[in-house]
């Protein structure tokens, strides 16, 4: 028997996907925010003087890159409460996906400040420039202008990792899809709408990433 | 109950068939990524359109959602094949959208000057390419190959979530019969750090080595 495609029992089921994707979206938010910070606490413990925490933040990069994100997840969320740190699906989730990003956010940060040459902060000193005007026009707009394309795509990754999160039941747009798909049978209905959300989410990130980059984050052109 | 030898085993069975589809995923990917960064460079213009957004829909949605839906997709065509080849199909797929993409642009990086060269010398498109690009291109394309690679050898544990058993489910399930999750997915995170470490290391060398010959 030929099966036909029936995509109206998931388009049925709409609400329930846009408030997934919109879940997803907060999950990837706060997992950003989280990377963001890590990535920037990172790179300062790594520039430190206390080579303890140097080599700290060197294994927690090398560690958190050389392994699954998946079996990251299933440490925090199964491996974590032995020892008496029980979380729920959604603080697992978050947490997860910021120290995953923020092992990435720390490499690039890192790569950006190294970008900027001793020189440069040199002459900004010789302008006359005080500690604050050399750190903030010298070596962050430069830095960030830098690092903002490799960020912003680690940003989009991570939202699409998020759909990982559904391996510990956190609510997110493929959890919400795997209970309609036992609900409906309709497996791969259901994957492919949901595929093309991701790719509309990600598209419409990608663009406002490259709008806020235009404006902020691009070299003066005159 | 404690971690004996028997739950070691039935790890290193997980970690066999890690292998084995990352090495499909990357050979197949590598043999259809030639082809697609041949197709992205081209000088057709309908062909590099298509090719741009075959890569852009990969680079686009979850590892995982490509997973389920060629898995699903293939059930769905009444193909009748075991779950490894479906998901290895879609690891091939995968990777053929990320190492086209990269060696696109290793392609791209070699000056222009060289196919200008070797047109002057009237040097035809297959000639052009074996002789003259791509032994460059290889070169440039290296280091990022190496990171796909281990991109790819940790996507593999994704295959555990459609319930296809390798290292990463198969530490799920030792760690459901033992309830001695700390140990078991410390061990799986180990073996995979031990694999995917030094190719990272090796991607590192190879990219500062690239660095200091081009300066």
């Amino acid at each position: 028997m030929p099966y036909s495609l029936e995509f109206s029992v998931v388009f049925d089921k709409m609400p329930q996907l846009l408030a997934g994707a919109l879940a997803t979206i907060g999950l990837a938010l706060a997992g950003m925010t989280l990377a963001m910070l890590i990535g920037v606490c990172g790179v300062a413990a790594r520039q430190s003087r206390s080579l303890l925490l140097r080599r700290v933040v060197i294994v927690f990069v090398e560690v958190v890159r050389n392994t699954p994100f998946l079996v990251q997840i299933f440490f925090i969320f199964f491996a974590l409460p032995q020892i008496g740190i029980r979380l729920n699906p959604t603080v697992t989730a978050i947490i997860a996906l910021g120290l995953n990003g923020g092992a990435y956010a720390i490499e690039i940060i890192r790569g950006g400040v190294e970008s900027i040459h001793r020189g440069q902060i040199e002459a900004g000193m010789a302008l006359g420039l005080h500690k604050g005007q050399i750190f903030r026009m010298i070596v962050l707009k430069p830095a960030l202008r830098a690092i903002y394309p490799s960020l912003t795509s680690q940003f989009v990754m991570l939202t699409l990792t998020s759909s990982v999160c559904t391996s510990i039941a956190a609510y997110e747009l493929t959890s919400v899809a795997q209970i309609i798909e036992s609900d409906t049978f309709r497996s791969f209905e259901v994957y492919f709408t949901i595929t093309i959300m991701y790719l509309i989410i990600a598209w419409m990130m990608m663009g406002m990433f490259s709008l806020i980059g235009r404006y902020f984050f691009s070299y003066p052109t005159r | 109950m404690v971690i004996g030898e028997n739950e070691i085993l039935f790890l290193l069975q997980g970690l066999k068939w890690t292998l084995a589809l990352s090495a499909i995923g990357f050979v197949g990917g590598g043999v259809f990524g030639f082809l697609v960064a041949l197709a992205r460079t081209s000088e057709r213009k309908g062909l590099k359109r298509i090719v741009a957004g075959y890569i852009s829909v990969f680079q686009g949605t979850p590892l995982l959602m490509q997973l389920f839906v060629v898995y699903y997709g293939i059930a769905l065509l009444g193909i009748n094949i075991d779950a490894w080849i479906a998901v290895a199909l879609a690891f091939t797929l995968h990777a053929s959208a990320f190492l086209g993409e990269i060696w696109r642009g290793a392609i791209q990086a070699v000056p222009k000057g060289q196919t200008e060269a070797a047109n002057a010398l009237s040097l035809h498109y297959l000639s052009r390419m074996k002789d003259v690009i791509l032994p460059q291109a290889f070169r440039i394309a290296l280091p990022a190959t190496v990171g796909f690679l281990v991109q790819l050898i940790k996507g593999t544990s994704l295959a555990a979530i459609v319930g296809f058993i390798e290292l990463a489910r198969a530490g799920q399930i030792v760690s459901n019969q033992t309830y001695r999750p700390l140990i078991v997915f410390g061990i799986v995170g180990a073996i995979y750090f031990s694999i995917c470490w030094p190719l990272s290391l090796y991607g590192a060398r190879l990219e500062n080595q690239l660095a200091t010959g081009s300066r």
